[in-house]
């Protein structure tokens, strides 16, 4: 993507046709409407000053420190949802796998793989929201990629993205340092995500009010850290939800985890949802939502912190973490009685992320 | 969504366990087959167990369509995949259900078969109009409660002419099962230990309570309809104890905000208008039980993958193999646990099913290993813990 043309000097008689035109082999070539596609559609949305300088790679200074980098790849189907599109959830997933680590994330890539044949109307707006997300997000596309394959090869579009990092001092955030006594907290409700990426899909619609939660978190992040550095774990339950993350934290740190029903955040209208389609929101997918593990005498001011900011404000504290040799994650069900909150077996759904 | 929450409350859960905890006589044990999977689930999911006395014990019933689907119907299935240019249809529990020679249909659709999931036989008929040009199977299996949508989507495939649409009808009936249960031979000398039953709710909204009532009278055990809330399943409980106490033996009816004794006669009128008894049916676990299945009309057999496809009819050939360890069969007649077959955990779990109790999360097996596996293991730190282990 970075074969940039030159300022100010119009290299091409006919401009994209953005409203009808369509992605055909060309595109793909690296040839002139390669570099057509790349100035008129992704330059114009993801303009900045390292994409500008037009090589195969990005070049910049980093900061002194520990680095992190995460590589995330979307294949969503459908392409756009109530409350985002592949391109918004793109930036926000890859920027909150670096956040998770309390890092501030820096820079992102984005590689594309389109299929023979996609409108680009659909492309520009796709284009269009991540410029978006990464403005929002303050953490620009820096370098790019651009791939087409034959029609019936690909899905519209794949997208895959990656980012660094650079995490503060004093930080050591990760799944293996969960204590037993430690208070498990999640930043607001579960499930939207998944919920309202089964509202749009072409043989399950239903009329629902409920977005995606696709948002980037590293802000919220940012102020918990500032708040609270002893953070032990960090995790944004996506495929497989929170059961899965909680699943996940356990047997990193070898511990059990015991959570509560009646205390986990769940919009009506996605319990209503998942009771009608025989989903446990347990296991529906987040795209905009964290898991806390921190000391106990952490718990109520990172509670406060959370709820201060935007992306918290539904935030909660919903167990804790216990010594238990099998790791089992186990839940006190609103109705009074104990039961397992297991690995996810099989899929709940296909191509949510 | 409030009217859900009604039938999970806590409070009141707590207020019949203490009238449960008050009607038990202590000097007994009691034994209730919940008969359906939707029992089960709600049982485990919710944790009634440990809401109930240590003498009252759930036997898990054989009401789980994907559980008690033979082998044999999954292997037939794959054959069309493999000889016949087929679109197949199907709910998402039978694709991990395992087949002989630790097939399943899901690695027949890796392999390139085209098996499609679908939510509703709708979304088959919408597959067999989008593909004119495809033969397209809905694999119809399930109970009384999904019967009656797939004579729907047989008269709608006719009117609409859908000559590329036909259905693999297993559909089985719940009153033979339970006779099929309580007429089987001791196997091995296992003896159900039964003092009653759990209905079926969702299907009895079809059929009503009335098709229960030889139970009792025949067999002479109490059977309630009981709804698939956890406050539906522990009222249905204690309706059965106050039953055995008053020393009744009848069909009564808790789930009375659905289910009349007479049933839906719409949905009755439409399945008798599309479907017919079956001689015999294969049950897993149960065998062949007489007049247990229905089978499509000879009218509308234009739309039937039995007589559609010469590889359905001649099936002498075909002999199922199961994993010869699985328990599945003792477990649906209810004279084993899940915890007493070997392969439990060890080889069988939800990931790598060997048996179809462990792939519907329905199945007693998956709803034991998913929700309730932590049950006689105690947990190190946690009191509250250790008091669920004992219970």
């Amino acid at each position: 993507m970075n074969e940039m043309s030159k300022k100010g000097r119009k290299r091409f008689t006919v401009p994209l046709n953005l409203k009808t035109g369509h992605i055909d082999m060309s595109h793909g070539s690296g040839g002139r409407a390669s570099a057509q596609l790349i100035e008129e559609l992704f330059v114009k949305h993801l303009d900045n000053e390292l994409l500008r300088q037009g090589n195969d790679n990005a070049q910049f200074s980093a900061p002194a420190g520990r680095m992190v980098m995460s590589t995330d790849s979307h294949v969503i189907s459908p392409l756009f949802f109530p409350g985002g599109d592949i391109g918004s959830l793109a930036v926000h997933g890859t920027v909150n796998d670096i956040a998770m680590s309390g890092a501030r994330p820096l820079y992102l890539s984005a590689g594309f793989i389109l299929e023979e044949g996609f409108p680009l109307a659909d492309l520009d707006r796709i284009v269009a929201s991540m410029a978006a997300a990464a403005r929002e997000a303050g953490v620009p596309v820096i370098t790019g990629d651009t791939k087409v394959v034959e029609k019936g090869k690909g899905d519209g579009v794949f997208i895959n993205t990656a980012g660094v990092g650079v995490v503060p001092d004093g930080l050591d955030i990760a799944g293996h340092n969960a204590q037993p006594g430690d208070v498990v907290l999640i930043s607001g409700t579960i499930g939207d995500h998944g919920v309202a990426i089964m509202s749009s899909r072409e043989n399950l619609e239903f009329e629902t009010t409920i977005e995606s939660d696709s948002a980037a978190l590293h802000t919220l992040i940012a102020a918990m850290t500032d708040a609270v550095p002893d953070i032990h774990c960090l995790r944004d339950p996506t495929r497989g939800g929170l059961a899965t993350t909680l699943n996940e934290l356990a047997h990193q740190s070898q511990v059990g985890i015991r959570i509560r029903e009646s205390d986990l955040p769940v919009k009506p209208a996605v319990n209503a949802a998942c009771e009608l389609l025989g989903l446990d929101p347990l296991y529906v997918a987040n795209e905009g939502k964290l898991v806390c593990i921190c000391p106990a005498e952490h718990a109520e001011i990172l509670l406060a912190v959370m709820k201060a900011h935007p992306q918290g404000e539904n935030a909660a504290i919903i167990g804790e973490v216990i010594e238990d040799e099998h790791h089992f994650v186990q839940m006190e069900t609103g109705f009074g009685g104990q039961r397992i909150v297991d690995w996810l077996a099989g899929e709940q759904l296909p191509r949510i992320c | 969504m409030k009217y859900i929450e009604e039938f999970r409350d806590q409070k009141l859960a707590k207020h019949i366990a203490e009238r449960i905890r008050h009607s038990v006589d202590p000097a007994r044990e009691y034994h209730f087959m919940e008969f359906c999977g939707g029992h089960t689930h709600a049982i485990f999911r919710y944790g009634v167990q440990d809401l109930m006395p240590g003498n009252v014990h759930y036997v898990h019933g054989p009401g789980c369509p994907v559980c008690v689907l033979p082998t044999s119907r999954i292997d037939l299935m794959i054959r069309l995949l493999r000889e016949e240019n087929v679109i197949l249809c199907t709910y998402a529990d039978l694709l991990r259900v395992p087949a002989s020679e630790r097939e399943s249909l899901m690695k027949v659709k890796a392999e390139g078969a085209d098996v499609r999931m679908v939510y509703s036989t709708q979304d088959a008929l919408k597959i067999a109009r989008d593909n004119p040009e495809s033969e397209v199977v809905f694999f119809a299996i399930g109970f009384e409660t999904t019967t009656p949508p797939t004579a729907v989507a047989i008269l709608q495939a006719q009117s609409e002419q859908l000559s590329n649409f036909t259905v693999f009808c297993n559909h089985v009936l719940t009153p033979a099962a339970m006779s099929g249960l309580l007429d089987a031979p001791a196997v091995d000398g296992e003896v159900l230990n039964l003092d009653g039953f759990l209905g079926p709710s969702h299907v009895s909204s079809i059929i009503g309570s009335q098709p229960y009532e030889f139970v009792p009278q025949k067999y002479g055990k109490p059977v309630v309809i009981a709804g698939f809330e956890p406050l539906d399943v522990m009222q249905s409980t204690l309706m059965m104890i106050q039953q055995i106490n008053d020393g009744r033996c009848e069909v009564e009816n808790e789930y009375a905000r659905v289910v009349s004794r007479e049933g839906n006669r719409k949905a009755q009128a439409l399945v008798a208008e599309v479907l017919e008894l079956r001689d015999r049916f294969e049950w897993r676990g149960l065998g062949w039980i007489p007049d247990s299945a229905l089978k499509i009309q000879p009218r509308f057999s234009a739309f039937d993958a039995e007589q559609r496809f010469d590889c359905l009819k001649n099936t002498g050939d075909l002999i199922a193999k199961d994993h010869k360890a699985c328990e599945c069969p003792s477990i649906l007649r209810g004279t084993k646990k899940p915890v007493d077959c070997k392969l439990f955990g060890t080889v069988c779990t939800p990931e790598n099913p060997m048996g179809s109790c462990m792939v519907s999360s329905e199945g007693a097996c998956a709803a034991h290993w998913s929700y309730g596996r932590f049950r006689g293991q105690p947990v190190t730190s946690s009191p509250q813990s250790q008091k669920a282990a004992s219970a």
